[in-house]
């Protein structure tokens, strides 16, 4: 495969500095406690509050968010002025579905690596709790009916036109987690690839009993002090990840239904990954920013890389954007200290893993010559993921590329790829490096 | 074009359509107030413009802050005699009438504050427009200094908006926004700043009819109706103040019963009226308390120290309502405490505080956003004041400011919220002592105005000022004390209170203990005080008092302790607490013997009070009065401590004190300051 430039290659290199995360909080059936944007201030405030430089001296602000609140337009500017950055630090969202937030990444590594800026704080928010319940378009048409209608005659005409059925609420968030073009839901898309690679039920229970057990025993040894506490205003605090279920067992998981496709599929709530709500921030900057504020450096961003795919396998998508990202590094899996893989669902990811190591897949998929070698799943999402952290779609880029750091420090490894698949047909990967 | 060159704090200009625009904008001062030469230059513009009548007349401010902040209380407190104050109020009420009865469309233009006087003033237009920002205030707030309005106000208000709304607005005293004057009809319209001279023109030109209350509010100036609302009002009135101690809203509500059918007279009746109030010995304390104040804010006025950024350690009830209430006003708060536990319940209080005062759901999160609960103690770094706020023990306070001090800003102060350790005990820790100063607030903090600035041996100057520029900064009142036990405010109190308890102890029901305080006017008894406060933390405060000053603490009070009767907060002290509210039992009708409860509870006051004065634990006698009023609610009619005393001739105290010395011991002595403190 040809060497294309990377970032580094054309640019100036790109540094993160800090960064962190509000804990993911569970969507228990109603609006959480906090909107998208209190979550943004909460994990920017002690983030900021840490730095040496004060808050407007940021060049821009960048947030991935997918479906930010009615009154949250424009989402990363609102965050901006609530965080003290002021009036003249200019902000913007990104949408990428599921991969906002590390698009929010890429978006801010270009423009430092292009010399635009120095010093950006970037990451993802989403408060699935609060997505709107929308009314249906024949409830709009008949409301818009009833403003025309003049005389009580008209408005008698309009009233009884008026059906039950009008009411029917438009639920967003089921509206944005179905794919608009294939019609497929993206626990469905799941399923297709189940079927492909031949995933079984226990396999992905296993995987989600995994993720669990790795999340509970990387709270109990501290190894996700990216996590800043979030606080309501009835009193309570939250300061790790409620999804949690360390006590979960194959039993348990076993004898959970099928949501997406019943009565026979094997995609079930318990292993994929949760909806929640949550935040998590990075501050980028320039070697100019690194020398004049003196910033203690976790990492670099080497490259990013987006792929497209049939949007009825968007699962995949990490397979499709993770190996020209390492072609084009001259990289193969071996180099790769440590791996995020976003765990949008166990069969996924799975379904990942088995096209990754797969000749056939990888000769007419990917144009390589023959497979990669495997990816050791000790060295895969060591500390939990989507299915027992959540995956609050447009945070969940920034969260595993800021854990992934975490990781690479604490473990002094050198290199990690953060990816995750997209809803709609896309996957996204991004390669980090310690010195 | 310039029609009167010659006023000094008017200008009027004539615009294209002959409106003529009058601007108040007093010579040599930031705010505009109705003082005699302010009124008599309306008086000849306004004859000026009988004589050459223009379109219309729009009146407005040239002043940033407002509109016109109310007749000069400095000459209010000057008058001499009845005579003396009816001729003044006569020339205002002439003033305000001439410009009722000129024959064209008259309005004012109203932005910021629009008290008293000069919302009197704006009564007499034919209209009013206030302009829609939180900033705007309008209200007649006389009687909280005694008086109630008197240059034509309470006639005007009862027909604008009908006997009773009007009646509430005067004898509540309180101020209202434009869009809640428009909503009450005090007010013809609102607008913004970018709007309002469009909205005066209009008003003008347009001349609509003036505003009438609605059928029913007019109703209630019927004179059928006037005496029994009268009464209901009179009732309400009772439970706030009572009428020896708060003569003015009795007689602003007789002077609207007698009077409201005929304009004329009740002109007449106000004016007679307040010149009786102003006066009497309550209005003169009660402006005495105002100019006190005023002193106290200049304490702490602008010296270029600018802080933005607060640091409070300790998220306890003072640490945390501390924190909540720098973030109301505007100040950047980080709220440190050991665990995130700790500090969740200091915002929930923080939340409730921001719906109670701000109240519109953007202006609660902006203050919910500049709230920052911090348990790694980031924001100390940033902060411009550190404030200590953690439980009571030196060597815990001493440790927390070696690890402060080095992470501070070199110009920051470190303040501490201590209550009983001499500041030069704290201070030790720090290689630059001169920062730490003392910021004492009392319980609740949003309510209570006081701050009790504590200045140690060791403090620097500079530190105090800025201390004290602080406290104006988040609008509370400084008050400069020397670092000794219990400071003033604690340790005058608590005299006071041990008193209640023996006499509690004595036999004699709390209740009535407490009548007798209230009675004399304190705003709650001692007994109920206490169980307030907590009776453990009293005891505690007793205690340290008690070490330095070589006096008893009551076993009674220790007993309760040690059986976990603490007051309010355990549902039981020296009351017992249903839902919050005490239960009161053993008569408080008892008439016979409340003089001798008050005058052992006073006395103890009054000489501790003289004790303060003589070591100088403040400056003189009215920073002690403004500290005993503001910081405890000391009977404010009174004018304070050493007023009362002075008031009241300082011999027959004396005896008293004798007397109760005979009977109940030294700890009646007199202190040796009397005679010399008090003169």
């Amino acid at each position: 495969m040809e060497q294309r430039q990377t970032d580094e290659g054309c640019g100036r290199p790109v540094f993160v500095v800090d960064g962190s995360r509000t804990p993911f909080l569970k969507v228990r059936g109603r609006p959480g406690p906090f909107k998208a944007a209190d979550l943004a201030v909460y994990a920017g405030r002690s983030l900021l509050a840490r730095q040496p430089f004060a808050a407007p001296q940021l060049d821009e602000v960048i947030l991935g968010c997918v479906m930010p609140g009615p009154d949250e337009a424009n989402i990363a500017r609102i965050a901006a002025l609530r965080l003290g950055c002021g009036d003249r630090v200019p902000a913007m969202t990104v949408q990428r579905n599921c991969a906002s937030g590390l698009q929010a990444l890429d978006t801010a590594a270009r423009n430092i690596a292009y010399g635009h800026s120095d010093l950006v704080l970037s990451g993802g928010v989403e408060a699935m709790s609060h997505a709107p319940i929308l009314l249906g378009t024949a409830m709009v048409n008949w409301m818009a009916s009833w403003r025309s209608a003049r005389s009580f005659g008209d408005r008698l005409k309009v009233l009884s036109a008026l059906r039950p059925a009008y009411l029917t609420p438009v639920i967003a968030l089921l509206r944005g987690l179905t794919d608009p073009v294939v019609g497929l839901s993206m626990g469905q898309t799941a399923e297709v690839l189940a079927h492909r690679f031949g995933i079984t039920r226990e396999m992905m229970d296993g995987f989600a009993m995994r993720s669990h057990q790795r999340l509970a025993a990387g709270h109990d040894n501290g190894h996700l002090a990216e996590i800043q506490p979030v606080y309501d205003s009835a009193g309570h605090y939250y300061d790790h990840d409620t999804g949690l279920r360390a006590d979960t067992s194959m039993e348990q998981l076993s004898g959970l239904k099928p949501v997406f496709d019943k009565p026979y599929g094997n995609v079930t709530a318990g292993n994929s990954a949760q909806v929640t709500d949550g935040a998590a921030w990075l501050v980028l900057a320039s070697e100019d920013a690194v020398n004049r504020y003196e910033l203690p450096v976790m990492g670099r961003i080497v490259d990013t890389h987006w792929a497209g795919l049939d949007p009825a396998q968007m699962g995949l998508g990490p397979v499709y954007a993770m190996a020209p990202l390492l072609a084009r590094n001259g990289l193969n899996t071996g180099d790769i200290d440590f791996w995020e893989i976003n765990e949008a669902f166990a069969a996924q990811v799975l379904a990942c893993l088995s096209a990754w190591q797969d000749d056939d897949f990888c000769q007419k998929q990917l144009d390589l010559e023959s497979a990669f070698s495997p990816i050791d799943e000790a060295r895969l999402n060591v500390d939990g993921g989507g299915i027992s952290i959540g995956h609050p779609v447009g945070a969940s880029g920034a969260r595993i590329a800021l854990h992934l750091l975490q990781v690479l420090q604490r473990e002094k490894a050198g290199r990690g790829v953060a990816s995750l698949c997209i809803g709609g047909g896309q996957g996204g990967a991004m390669l980090i490096e310690r010195e | 074009m310039e029609m009167t060159p010659e006023l000094k704090h008017l200008r009027i200009e004539s615009d294209a359509d002959n409106i003529a625009w009058l601007h108040i904008d007093r010579a040599e001062s930031a705010t505009n107030v109705l003082t005699h030469e302010v009124l008599d230059e309306l008086d000849r513009a306004f004859r000026e413009l009988e004589n050459q009548p223009p379109r219309g007349l729009v009146i407005l401010s040239d002043k940033a802050n407002g509109f016109v902040a109310g007749a000069d209380i400095r000459e209010f407190s000057r008058v001499a005699d009845f005579d003396g104050a009816l001729e003044i109020i006569h020339k205002g009420q002439s003033v305000f009438t001439r410009l009722a009865e000129l024959p064209f469309p008259s309005v004012a233009l109203i932005h910021g504050f629009c008290l008293g006087g000069g919302l009197e003033m704006s009564l007499a237009c034919r209209y009013r427009v206030a302009r829609d920002d939180p900033g705007t205030r309008l209200g007649l707030p006389e009687v909280r200094l005694g008086i109630h309005p008197g240059f034509g106000g309470s006639v005007r208000l009862s027909r604008l908006l009908g006997g009773l709304k009007a009646m509430e607005l005067m004898l509540s005293g309180r101020s209202v926004d434009g869009r809640q004057a428009k909503r009450i009809g005090l007010v013809d319209a609102t607008a913004p700043e970018r709007h309002l001279r469009a909205t005066g023109r209009a008003l003008v030109l347009g001349s609509p009819s003036p505003s009438r209350p609605g059928r029913m509010a007019a109703l209630s100036n019927h004179g059928l109706l006037r005496p029994a609302l009268a009464g209901i009002l009179r009732k309400q009135v009772a439970a706030r103040a009572s009428e020896k101690h708060y003569p003015a809203p009795y007689a602003l509500i007789d002077v609207w019963k007698d009077n409201a059918g005929d304009p004329g007279r009740m002109m007449e009746a106000e004016a007679r009226s307040v010149a009786k109030l102003v006066t009497g010995s309550t209005a003169q304390n009660l402006v005495r308390v105002f100019l006190l104040q005023e002193r106290l804010k200049m304490l702490g006025r602008d010296t270029g120290f600018q802080p933005r950024c607060v640091h409070v350690v300790g998220a306890g009830v003072m640490g945390g309502d501390i924190a909540a209430w720098c973030a109301v006003q505007g100040m950047q708060v980080s709220l440190q405490d050991q665990s995130p536990e700790r500090i969740a319940p200091a915002i929930k209080r923080a939340h409730a505080l921001f719906k109670r005062r701000l109240k519109k759901p953007r202006l609660m999160q902006q203050a919910m956003d500049r709230l920052f609960p911090d348990h790694q103690g980031l924001g100390v770094s940033r902060a411009d004041v550190v404030i200590e706020s953690i439980f009571e023990d030196g060597d815990a306070k001493r440790e927390l400011y070696r690890e402060l001090e080095p992470r501070m800003k070199t110009d920051a102060v470190l303040a501490t919220n201590t209550s009983s350790i001499p500041l030069e005990e704290l201070a030790v820790s720090l290689s630059r002592p001169e920062r730490l100063v003392g910021l004492h607030f009392f319980n609740p903090v949003a309510k209570m105005q006081l701050i009790e600035v504590v200045r140690g041996a060791s403090s620097g100057e500079e530190t105090v000022a800025r201390a004290m520029s602080f406290a104006r900064k988040i609008d509370r009142l400084p008050l400069p004390v020397t670092s000794t036990p219990g400071f003033l405010v604690n340790r005058i109190l608590m005299p006071y209170l041990m008193e209640a308890v023996v006499l509690e102890s004595e036999g004699v029901a709390p209740a009535a203990i407490d009548k007798a305080a209230t009675d004399f006017g304190m705003p709650m008894g001692p007994i109920e005080l206490a169980d307030t406060v907590g009776l453990d933390i009293c005891l505690h405060v007793a205690e340290i008092l008690a070490g330095h000053f070589q006096t008893t603490v009551p076993d009674k009070l220790r007993r309760m302790v040690a059986d976990g009767h603490l007051g309010r907060k355990s549902g039981q002290g020296f009351y017992r607490y249903k839902k919050g509210k005490p239960v009161r039992q053993g008569a408080s009708t008892r008439t016979e013997g409340m003089e001798e409860i008050s005058d052992r509870l006073v006395l103890r006051l009054l000489n501790e009070s003289v004790a303060c004065l003589r070591e100088q634990v403040v400056e003189d006698a009215d920073m002690l009065d403004a500290g005993m009023i503001f910081g405890t609610g000391f009977a404010p009619f009174r004018g304070g401590p050493m007023h009362y005393i002075h008031d009241s001739g300082e011999k027959s105290f004396r005896e008293k004190l004798r007397r109760q010395q005979k009977a109940h011991g030294d700890r009646f002595a007199e202190d040796p300051g009397w005679g010399t403190a008090t003169t």
